[in-house]
């Protein structure tokens, strides 16, 4: 009994840093009550949604007062750092921001929104603990936290058969790649007797320099590395665990494939990175900042094929979308191969780029999709067709729209430039060194990759101002709400296209990574 | 109100207030209900102003400019992204003293062209110019009275873009104006051009984004084999630099020379493809030309005039500025490719000219042909052949403006530009026919004129070099001279086709933005050393670092 009394005082001592997290529990249970206690209330939407944005602002709170000293939490499970932090203000923004799209959208029955804050509030609960997981197990129950959550949300739509289509896929997907990723797991633990990401790297080396048969070794730790990368591949949706994305970004309700878009995207790269950065690279060198893959595993290389591959296959298959939500979600495949190579230059460069592509990325994306969301509302349709002459019709969104879209692809002096800077930059930066002509043929990958998704956001812009529409389309409803987070947006993504300082300062300053 | 810290700041950002302007017009018109034709008139003057305005600051760049002094002038310089040493470096020397004068009144001309205005009622209805509220997608009026405060803004938005491209001096800040150019141009084409405008606006964006990706990838090889250099402020960057004046210093001191090859090729020779491919698009070089015939035609009439007069020219400069200035090994080793791809450019576009039925064709044409000089004259690394080179970016960015607004007065009246269903023009349209022989004459290097002076510098410039080649670029004057005057026989001799008749001759529109560029014309070809000698010295310093091999 006696070594228990130490776990328990450090659980409880580790709850100071768990207030957010604690925020979000009760909110996603008070929100189910309330969802049953004001099922007669005539205004329970505005109700409903009053009260979930309180509870992420109380977690927001709550997150704003915890200090960002790096340390262990339950005993190792987590961990409390300035990277953490970082990307639970994304998720928090990206909640909130889908709960103000919801609250004036009809994508939910009003009888069913309550339901739907209350899931999505436990997703970013999940997505919270994903940040800071540093334990292969935490890592699984964190994700699978997320998963099933969104399997739910994803079929949310009862009674139509696109969102079943969808929701099924997605689960059958999720099981086969976190069954993959268990399995890595397991090898993981097999060859080094732990779980702890920060144990890893010291037990990789020391059976390294302990003799034993280095093939067989390096082989099972190679599978085990790239089977637990599968299981982070399916949450960024990086080919070739890819092709749920499509089908459940257009069956699941806009405001969540919004949320889908940007959320769990960011959740997956700050696990891969905290996965790989903590358990297969070595400590990145304080002068250059670049750091090396422990034990000649050549996982920057996989990482490197994985990102080409995707950005390749998502632009390539966007070509010939006519369904803008398809459209998007091959978008976003091929986002998620551009943000990928900052993870294969395994450099504090590296992992800056991603944190700032992401920031750049959930602004511009979310911004996208309540577009889509916008003109839905008034055509029921989200096929391209439907935008021709958007320009006369709602000013203020094709313009929005084209800004985002323009964005997107990475032209300056739109934000998205500076996100896509700061990745070749860090992929530049690695091909003076050994590997470098790899590195140079990713650069130039993805360099092309850039022109041909030109092609497809450019055909959304033409529809929008130059087409003319075959018949006269319903008029617009009127959103002042929508057109109010649509300027902001586009105004942060002009700002932030040309005074980069604020966004390169707030990510340098999270660069931090616990390591024991 | 202009000093030397801030003339160039407001030669380039001019135009953007004016967009602003605009922009804030256009809320007022959603807040204030105001009237259409209000904001209508409101933008066009807030245009006419702000570009007047920039043109002004231009002119007196110009006048401060001291071609004795050596090195960058006019300098306004700071720190922008410190993280990354990325500085706001405006400034000017001979390679870019000429372009920021050009580009200011190309960019004015382009603003009086589109106005619409007409002496009288039933002339401006003949060009679709009446804003009767009615309009017809399928058969669209006149671009000047369509979406005007949207067409405003993004003139505006490009002539802001063409500046800062010109004047910047910090590699970034250099690709961000170099971009900012795409988006307007993309829309002015794509929505107020002719009947194939969808396609020409597309297939110009992506040519020219293929292009400056690879620009993007090679910018930012360079920094990261740059030296440190001195900042703004005075403290040195941390690790390199994107100043690109510091650049030339490195790039002549040997600096990319060594640099860690990539995939297997020397480093300054593979970032030299990528920079020459990115301008050579923009030139264009053949073969990277075929996005211009079809963006030409379909543009309206002031665009073709800024593509021709100023975006071009923006291919030669960046060669000069980046590939010349940073890379002078890598441009010894090339000089030999780039004047046979600049041969290929004079002969067979000459040859494809004489083939064409429509008169903006012909001319785009041509203007593809004529920036063949430039890439020839350069390759030759005489000091000849140098300024010859960038005279002929000037002249030609009168002329060609000249001959494009020339087809839109014709195009406004007769609303096609089929050379071979005119005819006997100058019966009924005198003075136009004066003005356009002029044109004519002037770009097929007529002694006295401005292009005969560009094409002989260039000549004279490459003869000792590249004997063979100029021979054979020579023969191009007798094309030129057929084409041309051909075109002059087929539309203006012989019988008037009664079609024509009562055709109402030039407008004050019109002549506003002729009669100034013809003067300029006629006045560089008497007197070309208002030009050369501000030029000269910076030029002749530039191909000093360039040792062939």
């Amino acid at each position: 009994m006696t070594d228990l009394i130490p776990l328990v005082e450090e659980n409880l001592r580790s709850t100071a840093w768990f207030r957010p997290e604690a925020a979000l529990t009760v909110g996603a249970l008070v929100l189910f009550v309330l969802d049953i206690a004001w099922k007669k209330s005539a205004a329970r939407v505005a109700w409903l949604s009053a009260a979930s944005l309180v509870v992420f602002a109380a977690a927001a709170a709550l997150l704003a007062q915890q200090p960002a000293d790096a340390q262990a939490l339950f005993n190792g499970m987590l961990a409390n750092d300035a990277f953490a932090i970082f990307f639970k203000w994304l998720f928090l923004g990206a909640g909130a921001l889908t709960v103000l799209i919801t609250a004036q959208g009809k994508d939910f029955d009003a009888s069913r929104v309550g339901q739907f804050y209350g899931l999505l509030t436990a997703v970013v609960l999940g997505m919270f603990m994903m940040a800071s997981a540093t334990d292969l197990l935490m890592m699984y129950m964190s994700i699978e936290l997320v998963s099933i959550v969104s399997y739910v949300l994803a079929g949310f739509r009862r009674g139509d058969r696109k969102a079943a289509e969808g929701s099924l896929k997605y689960v059958i997907y999720g099981g086969v790649a976190s069954g993959v990723m268990l399995f890595g797991m397991s090898y993981l633990y097999g060859l080094t007797g732990t779980t702890s990401l920060l144990e890893l790297g010291p037990r990789i080396q020391a059976i390294q320099a302990s003799g034993l048969p280095l093939a067989a070794t390096r082989i099972a730790l190679v599978v085990g590395a790239v089977f637990v990368a599968a299981g982070l591949g399916y949450k960024i949706a990086a080919v070739p665990f890819h092709m749920w994305c499509p089908d459940v970004y257009e069956g699941a309700p806009t405001p969540f494939t919004a949320f889908l878009s940007v959320g769990p995207k960011a959740a997956g790269f700050a696990l891969a990175l905290r996965f790989f950065l903590s358990a297969f690279a070595g400590p990145a060198s304080p002068t250059t900042g670049l750091a090396d893959a422990l034990g000649g595993i050549p996982w920057p290389a996989v990482i490197g094929v994985v990102s080409a591959v995707t950005m390749t296959l998502g632009n390539l298959s966007a070509l010939a979308q006519t369904n803008l939500k398809r459209l998007l979600a091959y978008s976003s495949i091929a986002h998620a191969g551009y943000t990928l190579m900052g993870l294969a230059t395994v450099s504090a460069m590296g992992v800056q780029s991603v944190m700032i592509y992401m920031l750049v990325y959930l602004v511009m994306n979310l911004g996208a999709f309540l577009v889509v969301i916008w003109v839905a509302e008034s055509t029921g349709s989200e096929s391209i067709l439907d935008y021709r002459g958007l320009s006369k019709r709602a000013p203020v969104a094709a313009v929005a729209f084209a800004i985002f879209l323009f964005s997107l692809t990475g032209i300056p002096p739109f934000a998205g430039f500076a996100g896509k800077w700061y990745l070749f930059y860090a992929v530049f930066e690695r091909i003076p060194g050994p590997g470098g002509n790899w590195y140079a043929l990713l650069a130039i990958i993805a360099a092309l990759n850039t022109a041909v998704s030109l092609f497809y956001y450019v055909r959304i812009i033409r529809a929008m101002f130059i087409d003319v529409p075959y018949a006269e389309p319903a008029a617009m409803p009127a959103k002042p709400g929508y057109q109010l987070i649509l300027g902001a947006f586009s105004v942060a993504i002009l700002v932030f296209g040309i005074w980069w300082a604020p966004m390169i300062e707030w990510t340098r300053a999270s660069l931090t990574l616990f390591r024991g | 109100m202009f000093t030397p810290g801030n003339v160039l700041s407001w030669a380039t950002f001019f135009p953007v207030i004016g967009s602003a302007l605009i922009v804030v017009l256009l809320a007022a018109k959603f807040f204030l209900r105001l009237d259409k034709k209000l904001v209508d008139d409101g933008s066009r003057w807030i245009a006419l102003v702000t570009s007047a305005l920039s043109f002004a600051a231009a002119i007196a760049a110009w006048r401060m400019y001291d071609p004795s002094a050596t090195g960058v002038q006019l300098v306004q310089h700071f720190t922008w992204i410190r993280a990354f040493n990325i500085e706001f470096y405006f400034g000017v020397d001979g390679i870019s003293i000429s372009m920021v004068l050009l580009s200011g009144l190309i960019s004015f001309i382009a603003t009086i062209a589109s106005m619409p205005w007409w002496s009288g009622k039933k002339d401006a209805e003949m060009a679709g110019m009446v804003d009767d509220g009615h309009d017809d997608p399928h058969h669209p009026k006149h671009f000047s009275v369509r979406m005007v405060p949207g067409y405003m803004a993004m003139l505006l938005l490009l002539q802001t873009g063409m500046m800062g491209t010109f004047v910047a001096l910090d590699m970034f800040l250099f690709y961000v104006f170099w971009e900012i150019m795409l988006l307007p141009m993309y829309f002015l084409i794509g929505i107020w051009g002719g009947p194939r405008k969808e396609y020409a606006a597309i297939k110009f964006f992506l040519y020219t984004l293929a292009g400056s990706v690879l620009m993007l990838l090679a910018i930012i090889g360079i920094y990261y084999n740059s030296a440190p250099a001195q900042l703004a402020d005075g403290s040195w960057s941390s690790g390199h630099t994107f100043n690109l004046i510091e650049l030339a210093k490195q790039g002549a001191a040997g600096q990319f020379r060594n640099a860690a090859p990539i995939l297997g090729f020397s480093f300054a020779k593979i970032v030299f493809i990528g920079l020459f491919i990115g301008f050579a698009i923009k030139i264009p070089m053949f073969p990277f030309h075929t996005w211009l015939p079809d963006a030409h035609v379909e543009a309206p009439t002031p665009i073709s005039v800024i593509l021709a007069g100023v975006l071009l020219k923006m291919g030669i400069y960046g060669i000069l500025r980046f590939n010349y200035g940073i890379l002078p090994d890598a441009t010894a080793w090339a000089a030999g490719a780039i004047a046979v791809f600049g041969v290929i450019n004079i002969i067979y576009a000459a040859f494809v000219c004489l083939a064409q039925k429509d008169l903006k064709k012909l001319i785009a044409y041509s203007s593809v042909s004529h920036m063949g000089f430039s890439l020839l004259g350069m390759a030759a690394m005489t000091p000849q052949g140098i300024s010859g080179a960038v005279l002929n970016l000037f002249t030609h960015g009168i002329i060609s403006p000249m001959l494009f607004l020339i087809v839109g007065v014709i195009y406004d009246r007769a609303h096609h530009r089929e050379i071979e269903k005119f005819g006997g023009l100058a019966q009924e349209l005198p003075e136009y026919s004066a003005i356009m022989g002029l044109a004519f004459f002037a770009s097929l290097g007529l002694p006295g004129l401005a292009g005969f002076i560009s094409e002989f510098t260039v000549f004279s410039g490459a003869f000792p070099v590249f004997t063979t080649y100029t021979i054979i670029s020579a023969t191009s004057v007798i094309l030129t001279a057929a084409y041309y005057l051909w075109a002059i026989h087929r539309m203006f001799l012989g019988k008037l086709n009664p079609v024509y008749k009562g055709y109402p001759d030039l407008n004050w529109r019109e002549r506003m933005a002729l009669y100034p560029l013809a003067v300029i014309c006629i006045y560089l070809g008497f007197y070309p050393q208002a030009i050369l000698g501000v030029i000269n010295p910076a030029l002749h310093a530039l191909i000093q670092n360039i040792k062939p091999l």
